[in-house]
Parts: structure tokens; C-alpha cells; sequence
């Protein structure tokens, strides 16, 4: 049976890759960083929980101390670029497609054909291991037929990896933090200051604090993946799923959508709203998020009216 | 009830508004609310190794990038470019609606990476957004152009949120089914992918109509620009 432990191994050996490769290159933070996140994947299952607190702490040191860099390995030039893509066409597409459609198709096979029967995959993990053999079916058809050079793949990936930098494992070090905090009980204390505001039995008011109160984190967070375990714990779980029997799905999903609407709010998430403003050298820092506002906050309505009626009257 | 672990929420805060490293600043206030709620360091640096190790799956991603890179060596961009500058003929608020369309779209299918404002907004939405205005509008102030490149900005963020949560081997739907799986509910990535659907096309009609909105408002005011330089 194919676990996510193949997956861990898979992209535990990527980042080998970049680790050496940024080793090469003489890039001793990245070869650094990349290297303990390769640990992380290939040892984190076999190691204590303080081992692997402690490859955090160095690649948070190393981000830290601006360690981290971005690279530039060899790659075409922007006429090369031009003339690939007149030649070669929306064919270009063909690759990039095979790996959604690899995990759509995959899992709806899996789910609703005897394929299921032959349980392959670890139950309920067979999306997230179908895209990574999307991955492999995708990088095998392209190097079949561009024939690259043989680390032009990597190469490229690094190129890519190296531009996003620390931000790569951002939001896997907030849904740590997130469940920190739920840990240290921030939820509960979160829920027992709601719990005096939402009136027993209102549903509509439970929601409409949820889905503020995943906006309002997200806002002070900057990401609406440090605020849903939180909010989850405070409102969501206990309250909306428990006590009044709603869709988890719709909760869960529509949960971090509305947190979304607070990531439109926020100069927190800089890379899409004061990076942007900077780029496009815009006078007013919070140009992006003013355009933003008369989008979010109806939408922010919307996403309560999808959970109360999608998740609740529809529901029961 | 002990609220001291709230002071974890001001770390947060202050040290983004301070601008620190991203990473220091959530794993420094992971430590302090930890600390806060009585656990010893070597507990919340346990604590902190656990919850990292079992939310893996979510930089598992990744690996699509050497697909992307190497597309992008034979010109990826390039062909996105040339897609969409098909619609060049177009007025500012049909190409940021189309705009807003094809990234919902392409995110939905996985390939969130073909947009963004380093590589495509700057280079592309931006000044074809500014050139098709000035084209139906007449000059525009200095005020409006800005935003004008403010819309498209914006659009690709709209797009892109309301768009990535469709497709399911995303971060976001993997986290939402790893904190429910921790309280025992089990759902698979499809069944939380399907709810983003109404969200989407939501976003697409109150976006949308801002764009053309914002298109008309700007129609309305052709003399500004004569004031502007009187």
C-alpha cells in the first residue's frame, strides 16, 4: 500500500537535490536550509518530536539571519524563451495539465470504480499521492520531449524554490503554530470570550462569529492558516459541528474562505498586498487592499450565507 | 481561566509590523504562548517539532516545481502572455474580467503559479490594463492610473484565492482536512473542494462587476484630466 510516507521519502530526496545543488553553487544558506527541511522529510518519522523541533529551530535560525538567497542558476535567455514558445505552441500546456488531471480523474476512479478495491493507496491519502505521480507522469513527459539537460529539471525547480525562499515552508510553520496554540488552549480561551457573546442556540450569530472571527485572525496573522486550527477549536468544532450538527465540509471549507476575505484586508500578507503596491510603484503603500475592500467585505457576507444555508438549512 | 497565551496573538503582531523574518516572528511566538500556558521549553519546542512533522504533507506541493521550471524554460510564459493578449483589443474592465476568469480558472486546475504579480501582473495585466483605459478614456490622471494598476493587482489576488481552493492537492485544503482529521471527522480533499465552488463563482460576479463598475466610473469623468493639468 503506497503511504504518505512514499510521499515524504519523494520530496525528502527533491530537496536532497536543491540541498546538493545549492551546495555547488556555494550557496551555504540555501544548501543549509533545503538540507534540514530534507531531513525533516526523510527522518521525521523515525526521529523524536524534540530532534524535530530542533531542525525547525535551525531553519527558522538560518531564515533568521538572512541566510536564505535567492539563485540563478543557468536557464534560457527571454528570446530563446519567445521563440520555444512560437515554436513549440499551447502544446506547452500539455505537461502542466497532466497533473491535476492525473489527481482529478485518479480519484474519482479510485473513489467510484473497482480501481478502489484494490486499496493501493492509503485510505483517504490518494489525492495528495496521485498528484505526486501526476508529478512524475508530467516531468517524464516533458523531458521525453524537450530533452533538456540532464539537471536542467532541478535546476529550474531550484530556480523556482530559491525566488519563494523561506515563504516555501510558511505555511506548514503556521499550521504548527496553529496547533501550538491550540495546544496552549488559545482556542478555548478564544471560544469561552464568544461563548459570552453568542446567544445559546443561535446558530446565524455562531456563524457570523466564525467566519469573523477566521477573517479577524487572519487579518492579525496574515494568513488564514494560522487561524483556522484556532478558530476551529474556539467555534468551529465545538459549537458549529457539535452542538448544532452542521456540514463539517462547509464549515472547514467555507471556514478558511471567509479567512481569505481578511488576507484582501491586510497589509500582514505582505506578499500580495504592500509587495504588489512596491512593484507596481504605486504611491499609496495600501493602494491594493483599498481596491480590495468593496470585494471582501460582500463576499465576506456571501461566505456566511453559504455556511448557514449550505451547512445547516440545506444540510439537516 | 488563564489568558496569558493571548500575548503569543501581540507577538505575532508586533513582529510583522516590525517587519522581522516571518518565520522568527511565528516561531517566536509559538514559543512565548507556550511558555505562557505553563509547558517548559523543552515541551513547546516537542510541541512545535510534532505539529511540524505531522503537517508535512502540506510543503509535499513542491515538487511540482521542476515541471513548472522546465516549462518555463521552453517558453511557458510566454504562451500564457500570448493567450491572453489575444483579448488585447479589449477595454480595461473586459481584460481584468477575462484576467479574473482565466486565473480562478488555471488556479482551479492546479496551476497557480501562471499568474502572479512579479510575473505576469508588473510585466503584463498592469500596463495592458493602463494602455486599454487611456485608450477608451482618454490621458488619465496620475491618481486613476494608479488605480487602474491597483484593480490589477487586486484581480490577480481575487483570482487567485477564490480560484486555489477548488483544486484539491492545495495547502490550504490539506490543512482544513488535517485539523478536522484531528478531531475525528474524516473527509477527503474532494468532498472540502466541491464547497469552494459557490465562493468562487461568487467572487467572479462581485469582482467582475467592480471592474466594469470601476470601468464606467472612470468613463464618467473624461474632463478630470483637463483639470488635472489646468
Amino acid at each position: 500500500m503506497i503511504t504518505y510516507e512514499w510521499l515524504y521519502i519523494l520530496a525528502g530526496a527533491f530537496f536532497v537535490g536543491w540541498s546538493l545543488l545549492s551546495l555547488r553553487d556555494r550557496r551555504w544558506g540555501n544548501a543549509g536550509f533545503w538540507g534540514l527541511l530534507a531531513a525533516s522529510f526523510l527522518l521525521g518519522s523515525h526521529v523524536s518530536d524534540f530532534v524535530n523541533g530542533l531542525l525547525v529551530l535551525g531553519m527558522v535560525g538560518i531564515a533568521g539571519i538572512g541566510g536564505l538567497k535567492r539563485s540563478k542558476p543557468a536557464t534560457t535567455t527571454e528570446i530563446e524563451k519567445q521563440n520555444f514558445s512560437e515554436l513549440l505552441g499551447n502544446k506547452l500546456f500539455i505537461p502542466a495539465l497532466i497533473v491535476p488531471l492525473t489527481a482529478v480523474i485518479g480519484t474519482l476512479l479510485y473513489n467510484y470504480t473497482p480501481f478502489g478495491e484494490t486499496a493501493l493507496f492509503e485510505p483517504r491519502r490518494e489525492t495528495l499521492l496521485l498528484f505526486a505521480i501526476g508529478v512524475l507522469f508530467a516531468l517524464a513527459a516533458a523531458i521525453a520531449w524537450l530533452r533538456p539537460p540532464a539537471l536542467a529539471p532541478m535546476e529550474e525547480g531550484r530556480r523556482l524554490l530559491d525566488s519563494i525562499g523561506w515563504a516555501a515552508i510558511l505555511p506548514q510553520m503556521l499550521a504548527a503554530l496553529g496547533a501550538v496554540f491550540a495546544l496552549a488552549g488559545v482556542g478555548d480561551i478564544i471560544g469561552s470570550l464568544a461563548g459570552n457573546i453568542i446567544p445559546d442556540g443561535s446558530v446565524l450569530v455562531a456563524v457570523v462569529v466564525f467566519a469573523l472571527g477566521m477573517a479577524v485572525f487572519t487579518m492579525i496573522m496574515g494568513n488564514a492558516f494560522a487561524a483556522f486550527p484556532v478558530m476551529a477549536a474556539a467555534i468551529g468544532v465545538p459549537l458549529l459541528i457539535e452542538d448544532y450538527g452542521g456540514n463539517v465540509a462547509t464549515i472547514g471549507a467555507v471556514g478558511m474562505l471567509s479567512g481569505f476575505c481578511g488576507t484582501l484586508l491586510t497589509p500582514m500578507a505582505a506578499n500580495f498586498n504592500i509587495v504588489p503596491a512596491a512593484l507596481l510603484e504605486l504611491k499609496d503603500q495600501n493602494g491594493v487592499i483599498r481596491q480590495q475592500v468593496g470585494t471582501a467585505i460582500p463576499l465576506w457576507v456571501c461566505n456566511v450565507i453559504i455556511i448557514y444555508v449550505g451547512g445547516f438549512l440545506l444540510w439537516t | 481561566m488563564n489568558y496569558w497565551p493571548l500575548l503569543g496573538i501581540a507577538i505575532v503582531v508586533v513582529g510583522f509590523a516590525l517587519r522581522f523574518n516571518p518565520l522568527l516572528v511565528v516561531v517566536g511566538a509559538a514559543v512565548a504562548t507556550g511558555l505562557l500556558a505553563g509547558l517548559d521549553f523543552v515541551a513547546v519546542v516537542e510541541a512545535l517539532g510534532a505539529a511540524f512533522n505531522g503537517n508535512r504533507y502540506i510543503s509535499v506541493t513542491w515538487i511540482i516545481l521542476p515541471v513548472i521550471g522546465l516549462l518555463e524554460r521552453y517558453g511557458l510564459q510566454q504562451r500564457a502572455r500570448g493567450l491572453i493578449e489575444n483579448v488585447r483589443g479589449a477595454t480595461m474592465g473586459k481584460l481584468l474580467v477575462t484576467y479574473l476568469g482565466f486565473r480562478q480558472i488555471t488556479a482551479a486546475l492546479g496551476m497557480k503559479d501562471i499568474g502572479g504579480h512579479p510575473q505576469a501582473v508588473r510585466p503584463l495585466v498592469a500596463p495592458m490594463a493602463e494602455a486599454a483605459a487611456v485608450k477608451t478614456h482618454g490621458d488619465l490622471p496620475d491618481d486613476d492610473r494608479d488605480k487602474v494598476k491597483a484593480m490589477a493587482a487586486a484581480t490577480d489576488n481575487v483570482g487567485l484565492f477564490f480560484g486555489e481552493d477548488i483544486f484539491f492537492a492545495i495547502a490550504s485544503i490539506l490543512l482544513i482536512q488535517g485539523v478536522l482529521e484531528s478531531y475525528g471527522y474524516e473527509l477527503t480533499p474532494l468532498e472540502l473542494a466541491v464547497w469552494a465552488i459557490p465562493t468562487a463563482i461568487c467572487a467572479f460576479l462581485i469582482h467582475g462587476g467592480r471592474i466594469l463598475a470601476f470601468d464606467r466610473r472612470l468613463a464618467k469623468h473624461p474632463s478630470r484630466s483637463e483639470e488635472d493639468r489646468a
